[in-house]
């Protein structure tokens, strides 16, 4: 009598249809209205997508000259090449380390705010405003006011080791503080963003499961770890997906803090293709970097998705 | 050893008190229903018990001490809700150790008490399912099974059943009470169902408008409902209330249509009467002497529903056996024995029955 049969069956029928859906097929006259709709899309994402993705992999198997022509056809040896120069993987290293830390601070500093925010206190509405506000700085704008608080004489942090008589911290031209300053730069312009979707996820709780759970005698910290965590699960991979992501890809921040500097400490990959390709003119190497990006990328989101997602979705 | 609620009450902002001085006792291992219609306040009332809710005014007992500044989980209840606040990311046995983690039960009594409360409620096969794959009715039993394998002896369920389907409700209904009475539990139970109420309730609480109109056993609410509210919130259809003037010392005249005989002398000039649709009857008859008309006819197997228009305004049901036949538009004359509750103006129950209300 547990085991009420219809809905078993209903289950099953469920699961017997979207079989059914998966062997589906399209008749001759379906077919070419398909393409009808399809059309414009595969246009307008084949034109500025795919044939610039399949040139780049393209002039990554040739030499080419400083017009970015190619000239001689080099098979894989760009990548050979590139794989074993120290230069480039310290730019792997540093990108990876800068990647991580971003994600790492990003995730967390967000979810204790957005944890912070959730509660129903006077004036909280303030605080949700403050926290999200990055969202709407432009790189450029947060770039110089950062710029400003790292400055070693007349910066925030300088003034604060004054007061105290400690020696300022030379953010900029001490090559392990560099890494810091870009990683808390652009840390600081993610939360905005990353705190309001946390705050949405986090409010979506429904009420009765802490109360279930706080009458059932647990703790504001185990609920915090054994419901809210795990009801947001979901969310925190979407986010941290689009933080790795993002973080892979930074260029702004960079461009203008560190210039990828000092010796090369913060001199991630996408940076390191823009010079390569528009200050030394050599388009083969910073193509075949952007496609080990593209392929570093694609893989950590694979990944992502074959460990996480099947855990996260309830 | 009982539950004792004294002189509660829930006041939001000046003006308006959603629970206005409840006072009630409730005896350990009773079914103890509250119920009212929607807004009345008793799922407030519940949530209070349970520590979810401050309490305004009053206090509350449980077992010999003041709970009202205990938080929920020191108060060593239960709680079944409405939605069942199952955790969709556990499965059914993990839902149920739930409670029993948090309070850092052993390993091995959290296993047995977990399987045991499965059992109990026929779910063992199912402990690996997600809520989700889960029925409404399976879902329901997960939160029973949650409430059984805690060691707490008082659960408080909000509504539990009304996410149910008819049939699935009434084998519900079965399966708390039986489970009710095998556990010795004192079982706190809130429901705006009055079937519910009278089907499995030691005592009933009937509340409305923040005040409690009656408390007792189903038999007293029934027979002797304190007021007009309450005898007409219980059975269905609903009594039939009806204005009346004593014509005599013996003589009612019920809304100018019949009379009744009084079964005992009354001081009150004008009354309400309450007849159940039960004790009235209904006879085919001529334009003279008709007193309604009937509007509808409900054909329920073993019987029938005739709703009728009395010819001095006001409605009435009457219950007749499903062998008589009757038409929508046709007159008929309509009366009753002595069986009937008398009101005051004002609706309290004068009825002069040695009534027992615990009001």
């Amino acid at each position: 009598m547990l085991k009420s049969p219809t809905t078993e069956e209903a289950i099953e029928k469920k699961q017997a249809s979207s079989k059914k859906r998966s062997t589906f097929k399209l008749n001759a006259n379906d077919k070419y209205f398909s393409l009808l709709f399809l059309g414009p899309s595969l246009l307008i994402l084949g034109l500025f997508v795919f044939y610039p993705m399949i040139k780049t992999f393209y002039i990554s198997m040739f030499l080419t000259n400083t017009l970015g022509k190619t000239s001689v056809f080099a098979g894989f040896s760009n990548y050979a090449e590139l794989l074993t120069s120290p230069d480039f993987l310290n730019s792997l290293v540093v990108t990876l380390a800068y990647v991580l830390g971003v994600t790492f601070f990003t995730l967390a500093i967000s979810l204790l705010l957005a944890n912070l925010a959730s509660k129903k206190l006077p004036g909280i509405g303030i605080f949700r405003t403050l926290y999200s506000v990055t969202m709407g700085v432009s790189v450029s704008v947060a770039a110089i006011f950062w710029l400003f608080i790292f400055n070693p004489s007349t910066g925030f942090f300088a003034i604060i080791a004054n007061a105290l008589k400690l020696t300022p911290i030379n953010w900029l031209t001490d090559p392990s503080n560099a890494m810091w300053a870009v990683i808390i730069t652009t840390v600081w312009m993610n939360l905005g963003f990353t705190f309001l979707i946390l705050l949405g996820a986090i409010e979506s709780v429904p009420q009765t499961l802490y109360e279930a759970a706080s009458v059932e005698g647990a703790s504001p910290r185990f609920q915090f770890f054994k419901i809210t965590l795990p009801m947001i699960s979901p969310t925190l991979f979407f986010v941290s997906t689009i933080t790795i992501i993002d973080a892979f890809k930074s260029f702004g921040l960079i461009d203008l803090i560190t210039k990828g500097g000092p010796t090369n400490a913060t001199n991630m990959l996408v940076y390191r293709i823009y010079k390569d390709a528009f200050y030394s003119g050599n388009y083969a190497q910073a193509s075949t970097e952007a496609i080990i990006l593209t392929v570093i990328i694609a893989a950590f989101t694979l990944l992502q998705f074959k460990f996480l997602e099947k855990k996260v979705n309830y | 050893m009982s539950t004792i609620l004294k002189n509660v009450t829930k006041q939001y902002d000046q003006d308006k008190k959603v629970l206005d001085n409840v006072s009630a006792e409730i005896q350990t291992g009773e079914f103890f229903v509250i119920v009212g219609p929607s807004g009345c306040g008793k799922s407030t009332l519940l949530r209070m018990i349970a520590g979810l809710t401050q309490i305004s005014e009053g206090t509350i007992k449980i077992e010999d001490r003041v709970v009202n500044d205990l938080s929920p989980k020191d108060r060593n209840l239960t709680m079944v809700f409405q939605s069942y606040a199952l955790f969709p990311f556990l499965s059914v046995w993990d839902n149920v150790a739930f409670g029993l983690k948090a309070r850092k039960a052993d390993k091995a009594d959290i296993e047995k008490r977990v399987n045991d409360a499965l059992k109990m409620v026929n779910l063992e096969e199912l402990r690996d399912r997600k809520p989700r794959e889960l029925s409404g009715g399976q879902r329901q039993r997960v939160a029973l099974a949650r409430a059984v394998a805690s060691d707490a002896k008082i659960c408080l369920m909000d509504e539990p059943l009304s996410n149910l389907d008819a049939q699935l409700r009434i084998k519900m209904r079965q399966e708390i009470y039986a489970l009710q009475r095998k556990l010795g539990l004192t079982l706190i139970y809130v429901t705006h169902d009055q079937v519910e109420a009278m089907t499995m309730a030691d005592h009933i609480m009937v509340l409305n408008d923040s005040k409690i109109q009656q408390v007792g056993t189903p038999e007293e609410i029934y027979q002797h409902p304190a007021n007009e509210f309450v005898a007409s919130f219980f059975g269905v259809p609903p009594i039939n209330i009806l204005p009346a003037q004593k014509v005599s010392e013996a003589i009612l005249q019920v809304n100018s249509d019949f009379e009744v005989t009084l079964p005992h002398p009354i001081a009150h000039a004008n009354v309400r009467v309450g007849i159940r649709p039960t004790d009235m009857k209904v006879v085919d008859s001529d334009e003279l002497h008709a007193n309604a008309t009937i509007k509808a006819v409900e054909f329920l197997g073993n019987e029938k529903i005739v709703h009728a228009k009395m010819s001095h305004g006001g409605e009435v049901s009457v219950i007749v056996s499903s062998e008589e036949v009757f038409q929508p538009y046709q007159n008929v004359e309509i009366t009753a024995d002595s069986e009937f509750l008398l009101f005051d103006v004002d609706g309290k129950n004068i009825t002069n029955k040695g009534a027992v209300t615990h009001a």
